[in-house]
């Protein structure tokens, strides 16, 4: 029977796929040549041996949860009717499919689902955070008050209106990567309508005080919006006790989808969004555009994985955390650990190897996926201005690695990353001169570089 | 069907392991195989018949799931991870 269909897809014309199972099972395998360019099914090659590596940047992105995508297949195959026709049993069975996600994002968070929008990720619902509160309140207000080390699209939506007027504060993080509370307060103005700190950071895993945050908002009657892409989740977030006005929430960092996202928009007391798409009055008319049902079912279904999960696995992410930084930090000196030790999501860790190049190691580590900073601004030479807003010096934020512990990291990965990384810093250094000069006790910071 | 027994939960949870094996995704095989093992762990002090059944029900609905999951991923499998050898999990 397996025969018979392996047959029949050779005869289709697409690349072959190899029916594998796990090890210790029998295998039964057509020795047929791969034809497909490129990774994929049907290129498992048994003799080349490209084995690959291990997931460790689940910052960047996470491997959708089977019982997720399990949830999604039937919207995807039978169930394909748009949720928003009207007429027709296609429709309604869509648009219920759609709803139950609302409830369960909703569930998640503590909000009710008329207050969820979907959107396509957490960057578009950043952007209608920002930008529509702004736009909405412009005539009276024009002040905005965020951090620095927010992830780009938050920046780069203050400073898009900049451009159109608007005054922008940003506040500076402590060397621990938490703003001060203080300067919050000092920042506000007579005409502040929006307060945007994330809640998880993506790059060196610091939790905000979002209570505090919340509180001293509401008593200025600000709007207070939280990226909260990377804690959703993880940890408890409750838009009514943390006094939340808005979150944005995105799917493929929570083991759901990617190409999906939500934006929860506070009804009481209102808040009020100028809609950056128009069309046809979808999603409150905050977001038209016909809702994507399978994605938003798959998000829905990975809020309450999520949240059925979430003792579970941040039990799991700290003791593996506490495994790997205690390791690495017991076999190998000056390493330093970007944020505040305390006040941390624990699966998101940030250190820097003090005289190793940051990209020499990654490359170095080419058996595990790892990042050296968030994979939105990987593409620039510059070290990471998150780091840099926390006051790294300039040759520790080039040395430094984010390690990601997830759901399904096991331990073992955790033990072989170590292993690894130790190999490598340590070979790295004995390769360096600066290391050599350390080591016979010469201060770096003493030498006079000359010029050639 | 009779008030779940101690029989039938015990077939359950090697069913849902026996399933779990056949994942051809290392990180999805090992995560089944301790998630399952830590939640009859943890539940198997429960005396009460409802919550059982409910609990019962749950694990069925997963083996499903399971099923279904390991099937798609051996149609889509791909390469063994480096730290996958034989012998492994």
């Amino acid at each position: 029977m397996l025969l018979w269909r392996r047959l029949a897809g050779l005869g289709s014309g697409r690349a072959p796929r190899r029916l594998r199972t796990a090890p210790g099972q029998a295998q039964t395998q057509t020795q047929t040549q791969p034809q497909a360019e490129g990774p994929g099914p049907g290129r498992t090659g048994d003799g080349d041996g490209a084995l690959r590596p291990l997931y460790m940047d689940v910052q960047a992105t996470t491997p959708l949860d089977p019982r997720v995508l399990d949830s999604m297949l039937p919207y995807l195959t039978a169930y394909y009717g748009n949720p928003h026709s009207r007429t027709h049993a296609y429709g309604w069975e869509s648009e219920a499919a759609m709803e139950k996600a609302r409830r369960q994002v909703a569930d998640l968070i503590g909000a009710d689902s008329r207050e969820i929008i979907f959107t396509s990720g957490a960057t578009e619902s950043n952007n209608m955070a920002i930008k529509g509160v702004a736009r909405f309140y412009k005539s009276r207000k024009k002040h905005i008050i965020t951090t620095q080390t927010e992830h780009k699209c938050v920046l780069d939506s203050c400073r898009s209106l900049e451009t159109e007027g608007f005054r922008i504060t940003y506040l500076p993080v402590k060397n621990n990567g938490l703003i001060d509370l203080k300067e919050l307060e000092a920042a506000f103005q007579p005409d502040t309508s929006l307060v945007s700190v994330m809640t998880v950071n993506n790059e060196i895993g610091v939790k905000q005080p979002i209570h505090d945050i919340g509180e001293i908002c509401r008593e200025r009657k600000v709007f207070f919006h939280t990226d909260a892409a990377q804690a959703i989740g993880k940890i408890p977030m409750d838009v009514n006790d943390m006094k939340i006005d808005l979150m944005s929430i995105s799917g493929h960092k929570i083991y759901g989808p990617k190409g999906v996202g939500a934006l929860y928009v506070r009804r009481r007391p209102r808040v009020r969004l100028e809609p950056l798409q128009s069309g046809g009055g979808q999603e409150r008319g905050l977001r038209s555009g016909t809702v994507p049902t399978p994605l938003a079912v798959g998000l829905g279904a990975a809020c309450e994985v999520a949240q059925q999960e979430m003792e579970y696995d941040h039990k799991r992410v700290s003791q593996l955390a506490e495994r790997l930084v205690t390791k690495i930090m017991s076999e190998v000196p000056d390493v330093v650990m970007n944020g505040d030790r305390e006040h941390r999501y624990p699966g998101c860790i940030n250190l820097s190897f003090a005289y190793v190049e940051g990209e020499s190691l990654l490359m170095a580590l080419k058996d595990v996926a790892l990042s050296s900073g968030s994979a939105c601004t990987s593409a620039s030479l510059e070290p990471s201005y998150v780091l840099r807003a926390i006051g790294t010096d300039e040759d520790l934020a080039h040395s430094s690695i984010r390690f990601g512990i997830g759901r399904f990291t096991t331990e073992e990965e955790v033990d072989y990353t170590v292993q690894k990384c130790i190999q490598h810093v340590k070979r790295l250094r004995e390769m360096s001169p600066l290391w050599e000069m350390v080591q016979d006790g010469i201060d770096l910071k003493s030498i006079k570089w000359t010029q050639h | 069907m009779a008030a779940s027994s101690r029989a039938q939960v015990l077939r359950l949870y090697r069913a849902l392991l026996r399933e779990s094996q056949r994942f051809s995704g290392y990180n999805y095989r090992t995560y089944a195989i301790r998630r399952i093992r830590d939640a009859f762990r943890e539940n198997k002090n429960i005396k009460d018949s409802e919550k059982i059944e409910e609990l019962v029900n749950k694990a069925k609905a997963n083996l499903e799931v399971i099923r279904r999951q390991v099937t798609i991923g051996q149609l889509y499998s791909t390469q063994k991870l480096v730290i996958e050898s034989p012998g492994n999990t």
